[in-house]
């Protein structure tokens, strides 16, 4: 299900859409990091999700929030409706 | 004598009634080997000393949930001190004395109609140079699962059953950040000191899965 490596973007946030809660600056990338290589410095933000993207009718109480530290090369811009 | 085992039923419990821990006989994991090679060479190259080690150990140890407590405090009383806290909670943690080291912090503040519970999906991240370590139920896959999915219903079990009216926010430390909740301050207590403040408040309160005690 996981390919091998070390990476910090939890499955069940990834397609998802957010908005973004606030920048938090330059972090080294923990997909190098974690093997100690030159690790690229990443911006890394704060992107928060509504529990009803996240899990849909299942969301317990869908208005409720999640944040998560999100690397800028795992972030694209939503797509034009 | 004490290790005449007379009552052979209660051979697995000790004279208090309690199970004995199973001894852990098994062999090392291999990151259990790695680990002390790892620090036997580094010891023997000169890179570190024993004694550093121990020191390190001992500072780890030394944290507790009583240093958040101060810094919950002094935000409740010192409105300079909690915007500081709420721009930057590494520096302003920092600057009240705390050796926290590289550490990266967030605070995010309960409110009337905001409750904030943090988790680490991903291993166990917590605010460790601040406030130890973490609990052993923090690190568990029900807890770091669950808190994700069904934050009330988890909250519930801790006995903090939300209504409806407040938002959760539920906050996965997956990278650089560590989180403190700074719980809001309890009715009733105003005019107390900040020693006084600090000993309402609870590690579960600066995790989110509890609320400062009230006042008696």
């Amino acid at each position: 299900m996981s390919p091998p490596g070390h990476l910090r973007t939890p499955f069940y946030l990834r397609g998802k859409t957010g908005t973004i809660e606030r920048h938090l600056g330059p972090f080294e990338n923990p997909e190098q990091r974690a093997y100690a290589l030159p690790a690229p410095q990443k911006q890394l933000y704060r992107v928060r999700f509504t529990m009803a993207e996240l899990w849909g009718d299942e969301a317990e109480h869908p208005e409720d929030t999640l944040d998560a530290e999100i690397y800028e090369h795992w972030i694209e811009a939503p797509h034009a409706a | 004598m004490p290790h005449d085992h007379h009552d052979h039923d209660h051979d697995h419990l000790s004279p208090s009634g309690h199970p004995y821990r199973v001894d852990n006989d098994a062999p090392l994991s291999y990151w259990q080997v790695m680990e002390i090679a790892i620090r036997e060479l580094m010891i023997e190259k000169g890179e570190v000393t024993a004694a550093q080690i121990t020191a390190q150990i001992d500072a780890m140890d030394a944290r507790s949930p009583a240093n958040g407590a101060q810094v919950v405090a002094r935000a409740w009383d010192e409105p300079k001190f909690h915007a500081a806290l709420m721009t930057d909670a590494a520096k302003a943690t920092r600057e009240m004395g705390f050796d926290i080291g590289p550490m990266n912090l967030v605070a995010v503040e309960n409110t009337t109609a905001i409750h904030n519970v943090v988790v680490c999906t991903l291993c166990s991240c917590y605010p460790r140079n601040l406030l130890g370590l973490p609990p052993d139920w923090y690190k568990t896959r029900a807890y770091r699962s669950r808190t994700v999915k069904e934050p009330r219903a988890v909250l519930a079990e801790f006995g903090l059953t939300l209504p409806a009216q407040t938002t959760v926010r539920v906050h996965d430390s997956t990278a650089d950040m560590r989180y403190i909740v700074l719980p809001a301050r309890p009715a009733g207590t105003e005019g107390w000191s900040q020693d006084r403040l600090a000993a309402l408040v609870t590690r579960d309160s600066m995790i989110g899965t509890g609320l400062p005690k009230a006042p008696e």
